[in-house]
């Protein structure tokens, strides 16, 4: 599966028009240069012969070649980037699952009442919801200058840096206030996750809170789909385990409606629920590209565009890669979660009928 | 009665719309989403007669200030150009649904051929297939429409195709979906006896699978293609949000106005709300209609288990 998606990346190439010495040698461009750098780069050799060095320079050295557009090696600027996808997408996901799940529960526990339309109505909305748009709301809410800004209402007094709103909505840090980028280059204990570094490595208070803060608009607009779509599953699997018989046996003994609920049938529902955010999160993962541009967040998915922009091919390759790779990941950790929630898949090795 | 296939159609235009009554009394979420699909289909059909010229320019009253102002003759302002954002929104809603209605036709030849193939033939060629299927619906579909449209976009024959490039990305991404059904619809009747009989009679595969397997499997194709339009809607409007579809003043398309508008944020909000408006309500009318769809036709979802 992987090797096919290493194909599939490394065929892009093949099938991207135009010359690469052109783009690399620009301006001082002749033909007999362009032949030197063909024979240096061995693109004269076999098709064959150039997909295994492709992969034996991603498998043994994680090398993904050079940016064709800054000349920089691919996996240098992903060090930085793939960090800030998978923070955002983390934060997502929790706040879809929490969103999800609870939501769901909500609208299983009174089938076909008004809340239970409310919340089938909403997950419908949210699954059909232009994120661009989602995006916008957020920054005309959220942001300087937006409804929520009270920092300029002279009745509110002080305002600007100590209060809440606005929030900003652009990049991951103010840059102006806490140099993050260079501190992370430096320090050998920094990850790039900013939220981890500025508290356990910096020990910032104000740094932490200041990511914190470019972080909530983007990860509220990025768990929207995944919250709508995480809400019909619960809503469905809870909503079926609830007319088991064993809920029927489990209120005769005289649960509580809590116990019941959240041992019982979401216990039995989980399956079918971790499966749906699992494979949510490996989608998140591959980089979220719509909510980054918007939000100008600097991780895979706004890498990408750029790298469109500029028809460079080696970030688009290394990122597909990192995405399946990451989607493969992803679903082999639920594969293993069953196990932990259902104990017949201890046993018998496999899932019985859901 | 709620099953759907060919024969209904046959019966004529009266038998379907009873049909629809029927089903749209029943589902009250789908009955929103076909009015709601209705208002951007007339729209569509007749809203551009009474508009005007989509490509005519105004005078802006005021330099750039006139973005954002409304007035009675532009009720939703101009745009940057000089165009009526409300006239551009209009023609627009005849551009996306038949943008979204080529893509969405697009994935459904591509995947059920895809599907059929692989479903009849079995063994290797079904393995084949069915692991490209899986290699494609291991990464988000957006993200490999993006790849594919930068793939094609400067391809030099194709440099007067933006728009469709685009177009032809967006259908390409949605055919796995088809082909996976297709082909599980496909084993389900081929075990069937009419099949079989078919098959005894000797005829070729091709007019099995349009005469007999297609037109047996025809409600799962539609609830596909009815949320795949909603896909297809907003997949092609992100595209061209990036910039990477085709030029913004020569083709009214919603993703492309709104693009258009966000470069110039506050003064063009009226220009970026309602674009995303109108692409919100025709995805909301396609998911409301499709969900209403799925829950009459699937036998699995029907009646007896999960009540919605």
């Amino acid at each position: 599966m992987l090797f096919a998606a290493a194909l599939l990346a490394f065929l892009m190439v093949y099938l991207l028009p135009g010359d690469a010495t052109a783009v690399l040698l620009g301006k001082q461009w002749t033909p007999d240069r362009a032949e030197a750098l063909r024979i240096e780069l061995g693109l004269n050799d076999s098709v064959f012969a150039q997909f295994g060095r492709f992969i034996e320079g991603v498998v043994l050295h994680g090398d993904f070649g050079r940016s064709s557009a800054t000349n920089q090696p691919v996996a240098e600027e992903l060090a930085s980037r793939l960090p800030a996808t998978i923070e955002l997408a983390l934060a997502a996901m929790i706040i879809a699952t929490i969103g999800g799940v609870l939501i769901g529960v909500w609208t299983a526990i009174k089938p076909r009442s008004w809340r239970d339309m409310l919340g089938l109505t909403g997950a419908l909305a949210g699954v059909s919801v232009p994120i661009f748009l989602l995006g916008f709301l957020a920054i005309a809410a959220f942001s300087t200058g937006g409804w929520f800004d009270f920092s300029a209402a002279e009745h509110f007094g002080a305002g600007g840096e100590e209060s809440f709103f606005p929030l900003p909505q652009s990049g991951r840090y103010s840059l102006n206030l806490y140099p993050l980028e260079e501190f992370v280059a430096q320090h050998p204990k920094a990850t790039g996750f900013y939220l981890h570094d500025t508290l356990f490595v910096a020990e910032s208070w104000a740094a932490f809170w200041d990511v914190l803060r470019h972080l909530i608009l983007p990860a509220l607009v990025l768990a929207t789909v995944p919250m709508a779509i995480i809400t019909r599953i619960t809503r469905a699997s809870v909503g079926e385990a609830l007319m088991q018989d064993y809920i029927r046996t489990a209120r005769a003994k005289g649960l509580s409606r809590r116990t019941i609920v959240f041992k019982h049938a979401l216990r039995n529902a989980s399956i079918p629920i971790v499966t749906t955010a699992g494979s949510q999160l490996g989608y998140l993962l591959g980089g979220a590209v719509l909510t980054e541009t918007i939000f100008q967040w600097p991780g895979m998915g706004r890498y990408m565009v750029t790298a469109v922009e500029n028809q460079d091919v080696r970030p688009l390759q290394a990122c597909i890669l990192i995405a399946a790779t990451a989607f493969l990941c992803v679903n082999f950790l639920v594969d293993a979660s069953y196990a932990l929630l259902d104990p017949r898949v201890r046993r018998s090795g496999k899932v019985k009928a859901a | 009665m709620s099953k759907i296939n060919l024969s209904d159609f046959k019966l004529g235009l009266f038998a379907f719309i009873a049909w629809m009554r029927k089903f749209l009394g029943r589902h009250r979420p789908a009955a929103v989403g076909f009015v709601l699909l209705s208002l951007v289909v007339g729209v569509a059909l007749f809203g551009p007669l009474f508009v005007g010229d989509a490509m005519e320019v105004h005078q802006h009253v005021d330099g750039e200030q006139g973005m954002g102002l409304l007035t009675w003759q532009h009720p939703l302002g101009l745009d940057k150009q000089g165009y009526g954002v409300f006239t551009r929104l209009v023609y627009g809603a005849r551009t996306t649904t038949l943008v979204a209605l080529a893509a969405t036709l697009l994935s459904l030849v591509l995947g059920s051929l895809t599907g059929a193939v692989a479903g009849f033939a079995g063994g290797w060629v079904d393995a084949i297939l069915m692991r490209l299927v899986d290699l494609a619906m291991s990464l988000p579909g957006f993200l490999l429409a993006l790849v594919m449209v930068a793939i094609f976009r400067e391809q030099p024959a194709l440099e007067a195709y933006q728009f469709e490039v685009v177009i032809f990305a967006v259908g390409f991404v949605g055919a796995p979906l088809f082909a996976r059904q297709v082909r599980a619809e496909v084993l389900r009747v081929q075990s069937q006896e009419f099949v079989a009989a078919a098959m005894a009679l000797g005829y070729r595969p091709g007019r099995i699978l349009f005469r007999h397997v297609l037109p047996n499997s025809i409600g799962p194709i539609i609830v596909l293609g009815t949320l795949g339009m909603g896909t297809a809607i907003l997949d092609v409007a992100g595209l061209n949000f990036l910039g990477l579809g085709g030029d913004p003043y020569e083709v009214p398309e919603w993703g492309l106005t709104l693009a258009q508008g966000w470069q110039d944020r506050p003064l063009a909000n009226t220009q970026v709300a309602a674009a995303g408006i109108c692409i919100f309500i025709s995805v909301l009318g396609f998911n409301l209609l499709g969900d209403g769809l799925k829950d009459e036709l699937d036998p699995r979802s029907r009646r007896g288990t999960v009540q919605l």
